[in-house]
């Protein structure tokens, strides 16, 4: 049985879909002038800075982390360079009350939140602050207040569950959607085509955002998959779909917005597909120079989302080179002074090893932990962190 | 007080757990307007609508994900896995997903309000696929409960206590005593304790301890030692994770002998954990080598399965064993 009326043939005819070419969206050029053609986006002044100032800290928060990551003060980084209007124009065109089921690239999304460095610092530092109390690698950031939902390393788990959370708001009835960030090398994973399968079935509403950025760690997108793009995939689930230049942070935020309204209004769930290009490595760990050429960068970093957007604002008159100057240093101060601060902090609470695992601790995990306090009450000195927190009680009487 | 088999029992909990709220939902594959495949979910969607009782399309890590954000969101989801043996595909949502989200999140978030329903276990011509008992398997797991029903009654009362415990709970149910007997269930909302062991019989020679369908096998067996003058007891472990060390240690501490004994293969299974446990706990105490009485190291075979699932003569054996070594 199919949903559509049998169209019937005689002899075997085989379609490879090379009928179906998906546009991409744009409408701010690189020069910062709009497309002929291309209608000026419903934004006001107080909007457009405030995305921009969100852009603007995340590059210069990855800057600087990745530089204290080099520097041996971090253990990780991974930069969200290159992206950042894709993330940020999206998250800017939703309902700060939405979900955020974000990958691990979108910290630009916490930042035009209004995540402050200090939050960010103490996850990156796993000082006594940071809300994960130490427990995960530098950048899985959460935040309950503003709806950003912990970051968990492995890929696509977040995607089903953002079908699913949505499919909980639509039950609420509380006029909010999910958003998922996630790469296009995550969407060769499973629980992708779940996700997307579940959320068209269900009409749950939730948007999908696939930042295309090229490359999964060395992996092109060539290597990847034979179709063109990941936006394709979105027919065989009769899903809504679009494709955006993800560099492109008017596009961005109208097709963002208009998929909202798909989705809250009309419980159909959307994919974008956001054209852009990881500038910065995969993380910390990794070297694209073994996988992909200066040259390719360079062409790539010509079409730097920041700057387009700031040429934008420079023509509306709303930014000038000393509004830029003075953001950038105070924000350059702001990230090195956090930073100091953060680091100097004092590692979580012993206890927070064991906490959380359930709403309470069971009586075989709380019998290991009291032998652990005694062994290292014996060896003090072979446990750093533990010996941090004795100092701190000893200043503090 | 009606009486009840234990798939009646069992949607008689769905039953009582939305009718008291409306965030309690239940889905999975064949879930909706038929009720399961082995009915579980009978008339739940006639009486609270399709948007609450469900079918979802055939991906198990796909119900399992989107359970996992529902839960996070605040709803209370009951998702049906068809099979245990059709869990494996979930096995990343349930072990890196479920079980870590309070943790990795400092309780920021967590989806304590999922429940994960799966038929397991052998003895209904169900071969490598329909038999298994995998609940050693996410034992393993730090985070997560795991809860095994032995009849009808305890089926309405732990996948009451399952649903409002605040932690992910697997919730396996032995599909051979599906239809196997009837018994009398309160009609009320009752919530069975997890974490807690009972101790069905007292006894002071041998602790015999088992969990689900195991607990008819052991109760066959107990019967044929009691006859031999052995005076047994009986403990049915209810949960698995986090399970109740206090009553198994306290009981082998009075019998000075344990016989364990599952479904799942001998290597790697629970009974191993236990064994250990107890014989760190009661070492001074026991009288004999802790007895295992479990499948075999095999893949679920089919027309052999008599000869591999651990029945009641084998379990009689074995108390026989532990007594007179």
């Amino acid at each position: 049985m199919t949903t559509t009326k049998a169209n019937v043939v005689y002899k075997p005819v085989f379609t490879d879909g090379a009928e179906f070419r998906i546009p991409t969206f744009r409408l701010l050029k690189q020069d910062g002038s709009l497309y002929k053609g291309a209608k000026a986006p419903e934004m006001d002044k107080e909007k457009a800075l405030r995305i921009y100032r969100a852009m603007i800290t995340t590059r210069i928060l990855d800057e600087r982390m990745l530089a204290a990551q080099r520097q041996g003060r971090l253990s990780f980084y991974m930069q969200c360079t290159g992206e950042e209007a894709a993330v940020i124009g999206s998250t800017a065109a939703l309902d700060d009350g939405d979900m955020i089921m974000a990958q691990y690239r979108e910290q630009g999304s916490l930042v035009y939140r209004g995540f402050t460095i200090d939050e960010f610092m103490n996850q990156l530092f796993g000082n006594e602050l940071d809300y994960g109390k130490g427990r995960q690698m530098p950048v899985h950031y959460g935040s309950s207040k503003l709806n950003y939902m912990t970051i968990s390393s492995p890929l696509a788990t977040q995607i089903p569950q953002a079908t699913g959370y949505a499919y909980g708001q639509k039950m609420a009835g509380d006029g909010h959607c999910t958003i998922t960030y996630f790469g296009e090398g995550a969407a060769s994973e499973g629980d992708f085509h779940a996700a997307l399968n579940m959320a068209a079935v269900h009409r749950v509403p939730v948007i999908f955002l696939c930042r295309n950025n090229g490359y999964a760690i060395s992996t092109p997108a060539a290597e990847q998959f034979a179709a063109d793009g990941v936006a394709p995939r979105a027919y065989g689930y009769k899903m809504d779909m679009i494709r955006v230049d993800g560099n492109d942070i008017l596009a961005m935020h109208e097709a963002t917005k208009a998929a909202r309204s798909l989705a809250v209004e009309h419980n159909r769930p959307v994919l974008i597909e956001a054209m852009s290009y990881r500038l910065a490595a995969h993380s910390s760990s990794d070297d694209p120079s073994g996988y992909r050429s200066k040259d390719e960068e360079a062409v790539w970093r010509e079409k730097d989302p920041i700057l387009r957007m700031r040429l934008w604002l420079e023509g509306k008159k709303w930014w000038s080179e000393d509004d830029e100057k003075e953001l950038q240093d105070t924000m350059r101060r702001e990230v090195l002074e956090t930073m100091k601060r953060a680091q100097k902090r004092p590692p979580p609470a012993l206890d927070t090893l064991v906490s959380d695992v359930y709403d309470e601790v069971p009586p075989a995990l709380a019998e290991q932990f009291e032998k652990l306090k005694a062994h290292i009450r014996r060896h003090p000195d072979a446990y750093p962190k533990s010996a941090e927190h004795a100092k701190q009680a000893k200043r503090e009487a | 007080m009606t009486q009840m088999n234990m798939l009646q029992a069992i949607n008689n909990a769905l039953d009582t757990a939305m009718a008291a709220d409306e965030r309690v939902l239940c889905f999975g594959e064949d879930v909706g307007v038929f009720g399961g495949v082995f009915r579980a979910t009978s008339h739940l969607q006639e009486k609270y609508g399709k948007s609450r009782c469900f079918n979802t399309p055939l991906v198990e890590q796909g119900i399992i994900g989107f359970a996992n954000g529902l839960a996070a969101q605040g709803s209370v989801p009951v998702a049906e896995i068809q099979f245990a043996d059709y869990i494996f595909p979930a096995f990343d949502q349930i072990v890196n997903e479920s079980a870590k989200y309070r943790y990795r999140s400092g309780n920021l978030f967590n989806v304590g309000g999922l429940t994960i329903r799966a038929p397991y276990g052998g003895g209904i011509a169900g071969g490598l696929y329909h038999s298994q008992s995998p609940e050693a398997y996410f034992a393993h797991t730090p985070g997560l409960k795991i809860v095994v029903p032995r009849n009808p009654h305890q089926a309405k009362g732990l996948l009451l206590g399952a649903i409002h415990d605040p932690n992910p709970t697997l919730f396996f149910e032995p599909k051979r005593l599906y239809r196997a007997s009837v018994g009398d269930v309160p009609d009320e909302d009752y919530r069975l304790p997890l974490g807690e062991a009972e101790v069905l019989k007292e006894g002071t020679d041998v602790t015999v301890l088992g969990w689900g369908a195991q607990m008819d096998v052991i109760e066959q067996a107990v019967e044929m030692a009691e006859k031999d003058g052995i005076s047994c007891e009986v403990i049915d472990l209810r949960t698995i994770l986090p399970w109740d060390v206090e009553t198994v240690a306290n009981s082998v501490f009075k019998t000075g002998r344990l016989v364990v004994t599952h479904e799942a293969p001998l290597t790697g299974g629970f009974a191993g954990e236990i064994a250990a446990t107890i014989q760190e706990r009661c070492f001074l105490y026991l009288e004999s080598p802790i007895a295992r009485v479990t499948g075999m190291d095999t893949p679920f075979p089919l027309v052999l399965e008599k000869e591999h699932l651990p029945n009641h003569l084998k379990v009689f054996e074995a108390i026989r064993a532990s007594v007179d070594f």
